[in-house]
């Protein structure tokens, strides 16, 4: 395997992924993808075309059949340490409080387990302060089941984010949360991104959030999936709610909807054609 | 009705049901002048356990002691066993089969084996005792670690979390509440188990002195054992209760403020 030439953030080659036997379900096929360092990145699809087997092969955490991924410019081999993940449900720890619910990847990642202990009045003050970011600042002592959705998955952020991680792959976070919550919630994430310079995998079908949120939009196909196209989004930052009246960020949705919408048809009657 | 009497009303409850179902037993011992041997009053039974509270005492607290014993043994070997079948598929596979095959066996059918392996008394007792407790322990706490959630599992993963960073941090105390309440069901068979042994092979325990009575028909000292054994049972489930509340209170106070809509 050639090692690639201009080595971006992320860089996935020609990947296929198949689930159990040759005769598994493809999830991937040929997908192809680079993420420059500090790049905000959407992929978005219609649903199941594959996009959280996607998280599950940058993240290390599954290899892939064919083809190779390459992060930082070495090739991922093994659940990659300097990546934070969050899903659509926040998975907090019931008994354990939200401080102590942030603190989670602390108590695990390398180097910090080790000092731990030692170090926990510094790690503690860390928590805090990326808990009041989000505006969480006063529930430190709250158990995750006293707070609302909203709240947990800010907290849910925060925990993937308290080891500092280079790379946040984030699958649908915020699809599970009422409208309002939700644009409050991008306009946080956004101010995260902005203050930290991690770069961001956002998986999601909510093409407004994309907009909002990425540099650079991947539009994957109908399963197996692969990128069938990629939209710069252009506009200035930081973005507010404003800026999705904006005629720019309409074309944008408007123009992405319609490719979806094909290929969701496209797949159906291949689907049709396939089954007669 | 107002909330305030409902709510006195059902902390009521179950000492009106007692009461009423006491003087039901004394009205019709009485009125149908059943015979002693067969059905004796509910104030006979009290007699007895005047008369006889001497050996009553020591053959409970014999009892009681080989209850708690085998329930310990049950507790480390079910939890064992629970966290082995919960977090590794080979040995739920290779366990399991035979884990039910060993629980469906009744166990007064086991007792003459151990009487023959280990003589009368004490040691059947607590082995019978420990037979009965581990299962419902070991099945809870597998089903407790089953629970944890795959994207969380994923998380950690990310992060470099081996297997046992996994259990020791999410998967263990995830199942805490359900090894909390497998115990008061244990403690319970726990008692069954060790007044089973004693009433088959043992010359001390409630379970002999039940059966010596019942040899002589003195029913009332017979009556008095059972009352003793049903609260044995039951102040050592409240007290498991009272654990599981103070242990793992955030399993069930997470009910608590989604129903009152908190």
């Amino acid at each position: 395997m050639d090692k690639p030439a201009a080595p971006d953030f992320v860089d996935i080659r020609d990947v296929m992924l198949r689930y159990g036997e040759s005769g598994g379900t493809v999830a991937l096929d040929g997908l192809d993808m680079r993420v420059g360092k500090g790049q905000f990145v959407a992929v978005v699809g219609p649903s199941g075309c594959g996009k959280s087997s996607l998280m599950k092969l940058v993240t290390g955490l599954q290899k892939p059949t064919r083809g190779s991924i390459f992060v930082e410019g070495s090739p991922v081999n093994g659940p990659l340490k300097i990546v934070g993940m969050a899903f659509q449900n926040p998975t907090l720890l019931p008994w354990r409080n939200l401080l102590r619910n942030v603190m989670l990847p602390l108590e695990i990642v390398r180097p910090h387990r080790a000092q731990f202990r030692a170090q926990r009045k510094k790690y503690e003050a860390r928590a805090r302060e990326l808990l009041e970011v989000v505006g969480l600042d006063g529930f430190e002592a709250r158990y995750p089941w006293m707070l609302s959705g909203g709240m947990q998955q800010r907290a849910n952020l925060c925990r993937s984010l308290i080891h500092e991680p280079e790379l946040l792959m984030l699958d649908e976070p915020f699809g599970a949360l009422d409208a309002f919550t939700r644009e409050e919630m991008w306009g946080i994430l956004q101010d995260l991104w902005m203050e930290r310079g991690f770069t961001c995998i956002f998986v999601t079908h909510d093409l407004r959030e994309a907009a909002y949120l990425a540099d650079v939009i991947f539009v994957m196909s109908a399963r197996p999936g692969k990128i069938i196209n990629v939209h710069r989004v252009d506009l200035p930052r930081p973005r507010t709610l404003q800026s999705t009246f904006d005629p720019a960020f309409i074309e944008i949705v408007q123009k992405i909807r319609n490719e979806i919408a094909q290929v969701r048809q496209e797949g159906k009657t291949r689907h049709k054609a396939g089954g007669s | 009705m107002s909330p305030s009497t409902f709510r006195k009303l059902e902390v009521a409850m179950p000492w009106l049901v007692i009461g009423s179902s006491l003087a039901i037993w004394e009205a019709a011992v009485r009125l149908f002048a059943v015979r002693e041997f067969i059905l004796p009053a509910p104030t006979v039974v009290v007699n007895a356990l005047i008369a006889f509270h001497e050996p009553i005492i020591s053959n409970s607290l014999f009892t009681l002691m080989n209850t708690l014993i085998g329930f310990g043994i049950g507790v480390g070997v079910g939890l064992f066993l629970g966290i082995m079948i919960g977090s590794s598929r080979l040995v739920y596979a290779g366990l399991y089969p035979i884990l039910v095959g060993i629980n469906s066996v009744p166990k007064a059918a086991v007792v003459p084996v151990l009487v023959l392996w280990m003589g009368i008394g004490q040691p059947p007792a607590i082995t019978t005792a420990f037979l009965l407790s581990f299962f419902p322990i070991a099945v809870n706490v597998a089903t407790g670690l089953a629970t944890t959630e795959p994207e969380l599992e994923d998380v950690l993963r990310s992060l470099g979390a081996s297997a046992l960073d996994i259990l020791l941090k999410v998967g263990i105390p995830r199942s805490m509440p359900y090894f909390f309440a497998s115990l008061k069901v244990a403690v319970t068979l726990a008692f069954v188990g060790a007044v089973i042994s004693e009433t088959i092979a043992s010359n001390d325990g409630i379970g002999y002195l039940m059966l010596q009575a019942a040899s002589q028909f003195r029913t009332a000292l017979m009556f008095a054992g059972l009352i003793v054994i049903a609260a044995m049972g039951i102040l050592t489930y409240l007290f498991f209760v009272l654990i599981e509340q103070k242990v793992t209170g955030w399993a069930t106070r997470k009910q608590d403020v989604m129903m009152t809509g908190g």
